[in-house]
């Protein structure tokens, strides 16, 4: 019986509690940085496109919602020619972020994409590219590896080794530390 | 003015008091559970969420009333007005202050009882003219649960009778003038108390209900408008029982500064938040030992009462 009355009285005590409703929409919930919401595509610090169109984010999307297709620019560089998300299939799981090699696709703490028409939550390209580096700003894909685009120069990157010159490879040329 | 005419306004005023009280109550609780649980309540529709109560009336009345086709139609129709009208017959024989009494029945008490127990009808004949098995087992539960706690609430009321010497609930108010009778007989308190939860079926009685086990008990099978009419007459059950409570053990319209009427819509208040709050706070036991606690328990703690009641009643007489 005493544990009943010891039971109301705690019950009671919590008309002095805040609550800990989150009124939305006048407030909204705090989101940590690495929430997993609205899809983005980011560029580069020197403000080109980060996505060359490897299509890895396409094998590795679960509920395959991403279509695209690359092609060349003038200058050489591989884009997407178109990319499109669907969102009414989108997971937010997050395994296209995971798999693209340059930091271009990338998840934002942004919920709030409710819309009316269903041919409204396909987003395409346009509506993904945004202007910024995103979450991984200074991280420029072509100066750590890739073909060269201008940026640098074959075997110059900081974990690269100098490419390997076979007209005058012979036994003996090669010093210790290249051999690896 | 001539006693008809304070009659018919006392039945209006208990009529109207009782229901509108009971819908604001569909609001009340949503609120105050929400303040237990550490949550804010509805609070969209109006200000402060005061307009629910119109959403939720205009829902209900506006929702398809389906009489399934293996019910008993008759029956099945007529039974939610059968607590309705029960519960509004015992609102006619308390008294809000000395002047508003719908009725100065002499039986007051034993009428509250027979109505309480005319209730139970409608849970039984809800639930079986439902024709399906959610709410047969919740009337069975029913028929025990509130047949046996009713037992024990007219036997409390033994050691209040006693002392007051009147059966008229107008008596009983005005022999608690030197002292409330909760003090007295606390025993009885307790126990009518805990009956009057059992007999409206309320947390953590709410077995004929059960709202996570038989999926909604003996109103599984309501709709629309005797839906509503089960929802509000629950509510009134909660009023009743305040008021009752507060009418037999805590002194009714009694109260200092203050005018009659405000004393009794204070304390029918703090008793029906103290319901609320059992609802928030309490789990729901098994059939068995809902019983189990009723008759090992509360049943020989009640006959107790009245047999010190009489027996000291006896010595203070010689």
């Amino acid at each position: 019986m005493f544990s009943i009355l010891r039971t109301i009285w705690l019950v009671f005590k919590h008309t002095f509690s805040r609550t800990i409703t989150v009124q939305y929409p006048e407030v909204k919930p705090e989101l940590s940085a690495r929430y997993r919401g609205r899809i983005i595509l980011s560029r580069d610090p020197d403000g080109d496109e980060r996505c060359v169109a490897c299509n890895l984010c396409a094998a590795a999307c679960p509920v395959d919602c991403i279509a695209l297709e690359s092609a060349n620019r003038d200058d050489g560089r591989r884009y997407a020619k178109f990319f499109r998300i669907n969102f009414a299939r989108c997971i937010m799981c997050g395994m296209c972020e995971e798999a693209c090699p340059t930091y271009a696709i990338q998840l934002t703490p942004d919920f709030e994409m409710a819309e009316y028409n269903r041919q409204n939550m396909v987003y395409e390209k346009e509506h993904l590219l945004i202007n910024g580096p995103g979450k991984y700003p200074g991280y420029n894909f072509y100066r750590e590896a890739g073909a060269e685009m201008g940026v640098k120069k074959t075997g110059e990157g900081q974990n690269e080794r100098k490419p390997v010159d076979i007209y005058t490879l012979v036994p003996g040329s090669l010093d210790d530390e290249e051999r690896g | 003015m001539s006693p008809i005419l304070w009659s018919v306004l006392s039945i209006i005023i208990a009529i109207l008091g009782s229901i509108t009280v009971a819908a604001a109550l569909i609001f009340v609780e949503r609120r105050l559970l929400a303040v237990w649980t550490d949550r804010i309540g509805p609070n969209r529709a109006g200000p402060f969420g005061l307009l629910q109560v119109v959403a939720d009336m205009i829902k209900i009345f506006f929702k398809e009333d389906w009489v399934p086709p293996f019910v008993d139609k008759p029956v099945f129709i007529m039974s939610p007005g059968v607590i309705f009208i029960t519960v509004l017959m015992s609102f006619m024989v308390i008294p809000l202050s000395p002047f508003i009494v719908a009725s100065h029945l002499d039986v007051g008490v034993l009428f509250f009882l027979a109505m309480a127990s005319l209730g139970v009808y409608s849970i039984v004949l809800s639930g079986w003219a439902s024709g399906s098995k959610y709410p047969l087992l919740g009337s069975v539960r029913s028929i025990t649960q509130m047949l046996s706690y009713e037992a024990f609430m007219g036997l409390s009321l033994g050691g209040v009778v006693l002392i007051s010497g009147s059966f008229n609930m107008s008596d009983i108010v005005n022999a608690q003038k030197g002292l409330w009778f909760f003090i007295p007989q606390f025993p009885a308190f307790v126990i009518f108390l805990i009956g009057g939860i059992a007999v409206i079926h309320r947390l953590p009685f709410d077995l004929p209900e059960a709202e996570s086990e038989l999926v909604d008990g003996y109103h599984t099978e309501y709709s629309g408008m005797k839906f509503g009419l089960f929802f509000v007459g629950e509510y009134l059950g909660i009023v009743l029982v305040s008021a009752l409570t507060v009418t037999l053990f805590f002194g009714g319209w009694l109260g200092p500064i203050l005018p009659p009427f405000l004393w009794f819509l204070i304390k029918t208040a703090v008793f029906i938040v103290l319901i609320i709050l059992l609802r928030a706070s309490l789990p729901r036991p098994r059939i068995d030992q809902l019983l189990a606690f009723g008759w090992k328990v509360l049943l020989p703690v009640a006959l107790l009462n009245i047999l010190v009641t009489g027996a000291i009643y006896l010595a203070i007489q010689k």
